[in-house]
């Protein structure tokens, strides 16, 4: 089990949180023009690597409230939890 | 409505569990970055928003528990549920916001008495020691897999529960099952 810590409860079990797939995924600003390939390109293809991942979670059973967390995928360690709505969180050891 | 009778009680070691008479709940959302929706809260309730994650403000008409950065539940035992949100929607006509009385849809259960962390340790990860958990905290959280909302409302300490109410059998059930090592005489079984 996951400890998350939401940035406004704090540290909570992973049954309180849902999880909602890869963070920083924009509409693109010309979406009604958009090709098939590019809407599905939207719509399906993530980045599913295979160590750090900026993803949404939310605060389901505690404040509602969504945010990003940055986690890898293969050891689980949670690395940063920031505010959904902000920039893509840069660790301190990964090139700018 | 405050039918006492069928209220449900357990009085064991240094433990009371008890259902708290139906009590109005509204829960109100809006900025609080906006001093005049802040400033009108006031006016109703007596008491200060509370802005900072798990806390809560309580008086003698109302109490304010924090539910998220722009969501509070306000409760009161003196005013029916129908008039106090009335009153808020009053206040804040001109504000953006949002008032909803929600208090047929919850039941508060007390766990009071010392051995009240321990019970409630059974079924919550949170920590409720009084170190992390102090007089006037409330945290939503699962307790047991149901989702509730935990308030320190006294420091005998008395935990208020709030469950809703379609869990209200399963949450009993919970509780007294927990509860039955302190047994000392039951009055509900």
């Amino acid at each position: 089990m996951l400890r998350i810590a939401c940035p406004w409860c704090g540290a909570r079990d992973e049954t309180e949180f849902g999880y909602g797939g890869e963070a920083h995924v924009a509409l693109p600003a010309d979406a009604a023009q958009l090709s098939d390939a590019a809407w599905a390109e939207y719509l399906f293809m993530r980045s599913n690597p295979k160590g750090r991942h900026r993803e949404r979670w939310v605060h389901t059973h505690g404040c509602r409230r969504w945010f990003n967390v940055v986690r890898d995928t293969t050891t689980e360690r949670i690395f940063a939890v920031y505010l959904a709505g902000s920039p893509p969180a840069q660790l301190p050891d990964e090139p700018a | 409505m405050g039918d006492d009778a069928s209220m449900r009680r357990f009085i064991g070691r240094d433990l009371v569990l008890g259902e708290c008479p139906a009590r109005a709940c509204v829960e109100l959302r809006g900025d609080p970055d906006d001093a005049s929706f802040v400033r009108a809260v006031r006016t109703v309730t007596d008491l200060p928003l509370p802005l900072d994650p798990g806390r809560s403000a309580a008086g003698l008409l109302a109490s304010i528990l924090w539910l998220g950065p722009d969501r509070w539940l306000v409760c009161s035992d003196t005013q029916a549920g129908s008039d106090l949100a009335a009153s808020l929607r009053a206040a804040l006509a001109a504000i953006a916001c949002a008032v909803v009385d929600v208090g047929a849809a919850r039941i508060v259960y007390a766990v009071g008495g010392s051995n009240a962390r321990a019970v409630l340790a059974k079924g919550c990860s949170l920590d409720l020691h009084e170190r992390k958990f102090p007089l006037g905290h409330c945290a939503q959280t699962l307790l047991a897999k149901a989702p509730v909302l935990v308030h320190l409302s006294g420091a005998e300490p008395t935990f208020e529960i709030h469950v809703a109410r379609s869990l209200r059998d399963y949450a009993w059930a919970w509780l007294r099952a927990a509860a039955s090592e302190y047994a000392a005489e039951a009055d509900d079984a």
